[in-house]
């Protein structure tokens, strides 16, 4: 069986390469018993379209040192 | 800028290079200030421009020049091969000696991702993530996940390999979910 270590590590390799099918039958394996390597692929997928939105957000260009300090209605 | 480029785009551009140019720099003035900088000198140069590439890829290879300047007038920094050496020994902090998630660690389902979006105070935290990791880590990020850039784009205009490549962004993406986990989401196993 796999470490999640390398289960997680291939997670992340296969948002930029597509997983050879040695790679996705390991991971498919894998998943199906360990819970906390799929809620990692779901987090994954979360990540990417969080860090789009967070380029596509217009009130980060008027003044980017402002957010996250609380001194902004929204 | 020429017919080829219009306002909106500029701005977009602009507001992407300042997200890389913090990643890297850290600092909201030197990234200003760099940004400024490749913007100026993209403009002069804009008729070597080749569609070959996309234009956000050209600006992005200008800014890594235009950091690169700032940094040797600042000192040595970490080269990529010591980061990725560090990331690769068994020291994650995230899975014990067997390979194990940590239990604090472990990814647990986020409740309702799409409404902490809409948060300023979500960003607020996301940003800060960003800034807890190593800079080289977080450039890579930044390039890949905000701007959208190839593996190839990022390997070539930062001039690292492709492994180092990956093992950058696994860091930077188990860094920041870990992050993620612990500031925002509570979650439930």
């Amino acid at each position: 069986m796999d470490k999640c270590k390398d289960i997680a590590r291939m997670i992340s390799d296969g948002m930029d390469r597509p997983l050879t099918l040695g790679e996705r039958l390991r991971l498919r394996i894998h998943l199906m018993m360990c819970r906390g390597c799929s809620n990692f692929e779901k987090q994954m997928q979360v990540l990417r379209n969080m860090a789009r939105r967070f380029g596509e957000r217009p009130e980060a260009d008027k003044d980017n040192r402002a957010v996250g300090r609380g001194n902004s209605s929204g | 800028m020429n017919g080829k480029i219009d306002e909106q785009t500029l701005a977009r551009e602009r507001r992407h290079l300042l997200m890389f140019a913090m990643a890297r720099l850290r600092d909201p003035d030197l990234a200003e200030d760099a940004v400024q900088e490749t913007l100026v000198a993209a403009l002069r140069a804009v008729d070597r421009f080749e569609q070959r590439s996309s234009l956000r890829t050209w600006l992005v290879s200008i800014l890594i020049n235009k950091m690169a300047d700032l940094r040797t007038r600042q000192g040595r920094e970490i080269p990529v091969e010591e980061i990725v050496k560090s990331a690769s020994e068994d020291d994650d902090p995230w899975f014990d000696e067997s390979g194990r998630w940590e239990p604090e660690a472990m990814p647990r389902v986020w409740s309702s991702p799409e409404k902490a979006v809409e948060q300023i105070e979500f960003w607020g935290v996301f940003e800060r993530c960003l800034q807890v990791m190593s800079p080289r880590i977080a450039e890579v990020f930044v390039l890949r996940e905000v701007l959208g850039e190839s593996i190839e784009d990022i390997c070539k205009n930062l001039g690292i390999s492709a492994s180092n490549c990956s093992v950058m962004l696994f860091r930077a993406r188990a860094s920041l979910r870990g992050c993620l986990q612990r500031n925002w989401f509570i979650g439930v196993e």
